[in-house]
């Protein structure tokens, strides 16, 4: 790897202010969303990403209301943290909040839990998503999903149109010019929104810090049960099957990403504050992706999920 | 914070991939996990040398054929600013990418294999910078390791450019010629000491140094398309009544007289507001809700301008294309018009000029076959249902542009430029 070694400058991203202008874009967007739709929704995780989209809905339409659902797509996996934080939040804006369940899912019997070490419900959402939007008759759906997450989401479009069966078709991605959004989509079909496209991880968590929004605690640091498993810190947890040689003890982690429990890697960390989780994640020698086990099964696995109807 | 977009064209291999690899490498953008996926997958190619490019080619088809195929947007930033690229694909049946690629964006990178020297693709990519008025050009001549850093081979590629950009190029566009090598880094964030007969700065510096597009959008003429109305109709909100919306250009001040485009109706501006808080002023990029003084008739797809400052009213237009669709563009035929937000149906009357970039002439005659094609570029008119309020694209970029999209499949299917 001889070119690789002759890295000479010292350039290090630093932690000066949040660039407003993706915050008037995203507001653009989600303008653009409740004209150009009948019926759209925001999807709600209760990860920093959809708090950031509700956050950017209110100040959109302030002092109207915000004039989305959520829908949260439940694993049965999640960390009640972040089910209490849901919660709060839909109360303290008087939002209709809608929650499916993958748990309801398999016991229609159409998708199958998986099992074996690895078994997560991270890729059976997918069919509890699609046919939530089609009882709602969703015809947008508002993510927080982010183009610096990850090589196929950089290929994203704002507007990305979903057939009849919720799929994304890469090559079939309509061209979106200057600011110009076209959500025009027929009947069954619908369209996944991604107004915080252009934000990185950095972008998010200064915005968190300057609107001064809460978030759920297990962003920061606790101490919590966790056992190693391929080089990861993983969650103890009764969903999680583990060998006997995973044994599990007590540390300081925090999170970067909450997805399903089963799915997400905890950071050693001491960070308890916003300053000192900006720190980290500047000098953080992995990606935030890196820490989600849904990726690492192979090099193409979210262009083949998003295929799939994931988002 | 502000933020430098930028797109990188050039032909497939010349090392867009690469360049932009370096650059966040450089920069340290990219984390150590990403770096060690990159080693392995390297390896598995056969490759002794990190390949940079496997960073930003994300799709299984890209990784499959070596090649660009979408727009990919990759970012980065230093402590100055942030920057978003948009590498854009090579191969002249993405053009339309390309096109879409640049269409945000103020600067242009368009990179030339200094083996090669300037190739169509090269005159093409000059020819859509300059076509969407990218205010700076850098012309990266790329792979001078590969000719012994050869000043009269960079010169010979310079006089060539120069020579096509005295045709296409418009006033206030600048344009830099820098000698790199990506796989080395060589100019890229580091100086060079293999180029000592070259003493301009290096790719990184010279970007750090280019003003952004809006802080120029916001001191031409103000356009306001209301996108919503704001009626909260609750207690406390009553009678409120705000447009809200992007503006496209320009400043507004509290005061300002505004004219309601279409109803011509005149008022005040009595609120700039974000989420509550009240601002003196508001400018372009910034998405606000306006309140006026009185109750005029306005709804979305509307817009304000000021007093004496309006565009004119149009219902027959004349505007350069770039056709984004397999299938033909035909006189005749109608489309849906997207200008801005608003949305008028429109019909094709003519089609009098495509442009034929290799030579960079125009053939002054309706094309052959009778239509454009995916990726052609040529002069059409149309007639609108209703009149819309644009700009000339070369007066206002963000005000004087349009899309089509094909009722049928609604898909997007050209963009126009109004003349
Ligand atoms: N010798 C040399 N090779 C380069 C340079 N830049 C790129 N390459 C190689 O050229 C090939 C194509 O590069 P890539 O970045 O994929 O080009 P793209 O198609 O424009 O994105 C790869 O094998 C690179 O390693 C350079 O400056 N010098
Ligand atoms: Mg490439």
């Amino acid at each position: 790897m001889s070119t690789f070694s002759e890295k000479t400058t010292v350039y290090q991203a630093n932690d000066s202010s949040f660039p407003r202008e993706l915050e008037d874009e995203a507001i653009y967007i989600l303008r653009e969303v409740a004209s150009q739709f009948e019926k759209p929704a925001i999807l709600f995780s209760g990860g920093k990403d959809s708090i950031t989209v509700v956050r950017l809905a209110q100040k959109a339409f302030y002092p109207g209301k915000i004039p989305f659902a959520l829908l949260h797509v439940d694993t049965g996996h999640n960390f009640p943290e972040t089910i209490e934080y849901r919660d709060w939040l839909v109360n303290k804006l008087g939002l209709e909040l809608h929650v499916r369940y993958v748990e309801d899912s398999i016991k229609q019997g159409k998708v199958k839990e998986e099992t074996g070490k690895y078994a997560s419900r991270n890729a059976l959402q997918t069919v509890t998503l699609l046919d939530a939007i089609e009882e709602f008759k969703f015809d947008a759906c508002i993510g927080g999903a982010r183009r610096d997450e990850e090589k196929a989401r950089a290929k994203e479009r704002i507007f990305s149109v979903r057939d009849d069966f919720g799929q994304w078709n890469a090559k079939k991605q309509r061209p979106e010019l200057f600011d110009m959004l076209n959500g025009k989509i027929e009947l069954g079909e619908n369209v996944r929104v991604f107004p915080i496209s252009n934000w990185t991880e950095l972008d998010v968590w200064n915005y968190i810090k300057e609107e001064e929004l809460r978030i759920p605690s297990i962003y920061f640091t606790h101490e919590r049960e966790v056992f190693e498993r391929d080089g990861m810190i993983w969650a103890d947890s009764e969903f999680i099957n583990k060998s006997e040689d995973e044994v599990p003890y007590k540390t300081q982690v925090r999170f970067r990403t909450v997805g399903d429990m089963t799915c997400t890697a905890a950071v050693l960390s001491t960070a308890d504050n916003l300053d000192d989780v900006i720190g980290e994640i500047l000098s953080a020698q992995i990606s935030e992706r890196g820490a989600r086990i849904d990726d690492k099964r192979s090099e193409a696995a979210m262009e083949k999920r998003k295929q799939a109807g994931y988002f | 914070m502000d933020i430098l977009r930028i797109a990188t064209a050039g032909s497939v291999d010349d090392g867009k991939s690469t360049l932009i690899g370096r650059l966040l490498y450089e920069t340290n953008s990219i984390t150590q996990d990403k770096i060690e996926a990159l080693e392995s997958a390297s390896k598995r190619k056969g490759l002794d040398f990190l390949d940079l490019s496997l960073l930003t080619d994300g799709l299984i088809a890209e990784r499959e054929q070596g090649i660009t195929i979408d727009v990919a947007h990759i970012y980065f930033s230093t402590p100055h600013r942030k920057y978003i690229i948009a590498d854009t694909p090579g191969h002249f049946e993405y053009t339309r990418n390309m096109v879409t690629g640049a269409s945000n964006t103020s600067v242009s990178i368009i990179l030339i294999d200094a083996r090669n020297g300037v190739v169509e693709q090269t005159k093409r990519h000059f020819y859509i910078s300059s076509m969407l008025r990218i205010k700076n050009i850098i012309v990266a001549v790329n792979k001078m390791d590969l000719v012994a850093y050869s000043q009269e081979k960079f010169e010979a590629i310079k006089a060539e450019l120069l020579g096509i950009a005295e045709q296409v190029s418009f006033k206030g566009q600048t344009l830099q010629f820098i000698p790199i090598s990506s796989l080395y880094g060589e100019n890229l964030v580091r100086k060079s000491e293999e180029t000592p007969w070259y003493d301009g700065a290096t790719l990184l510096d010279t970007l750090e140094h280019f003003s952004t597009q809006n802080s120029e959008l916001s001191t031409i003429q103000a356009r306001f398309p209301v996108q919503h109305v704001v009626r909260p109709k609750t207690e406390e909100y009553h009678d409120y009544r705000g447009y809200a919306g992007k503006i496209a250009s320009g400043t507004f001040l509290v005061g300002d007289l505004v004219e309601a485009l279409p109803s011509g109706q005149i008022s005040k501006i009595k609120t700039i507001e974000k989420f509550g808080t009240q601002l003196e002023s508001g400018n372009a990029k910034e998405s606000v809700v306006i309140t006026l003084e009185d109750n005029i008739d306005v709804s979305r797809g509307n817009m304000l301008v000021k007093v004496g400052e309006q565009p004119e009213s149009r219902k027959e237009i004349k505007a350069k294309i770039c056709w984004l669709d397999s299938q033909m563009l035909t006189v005749g035929k109608t489309y849906l018009l997207q200008h801005g937000i608003n949305r008028v149906k429109a019909k094709v009357t003519n089609i009098s000029s495509v442009i034929d970039i290799k030579n960079m002439s125009l053939s002054n005659e309706a094309p052959a076959d009778g239509g454009l094609k995916l990726n052609e570029i040529g002069w059409i008119s149309l007639k609108t249902a209703s009149p819309i309020f644009a700009d000339k694209y070369e007066e206002n970029p963000a005000n004087g542009s349009f899309i089509l999209i094909d009722e049928s499949s609604n898909g997007t299917v050209g963009v126009g430029f109004v003349e």
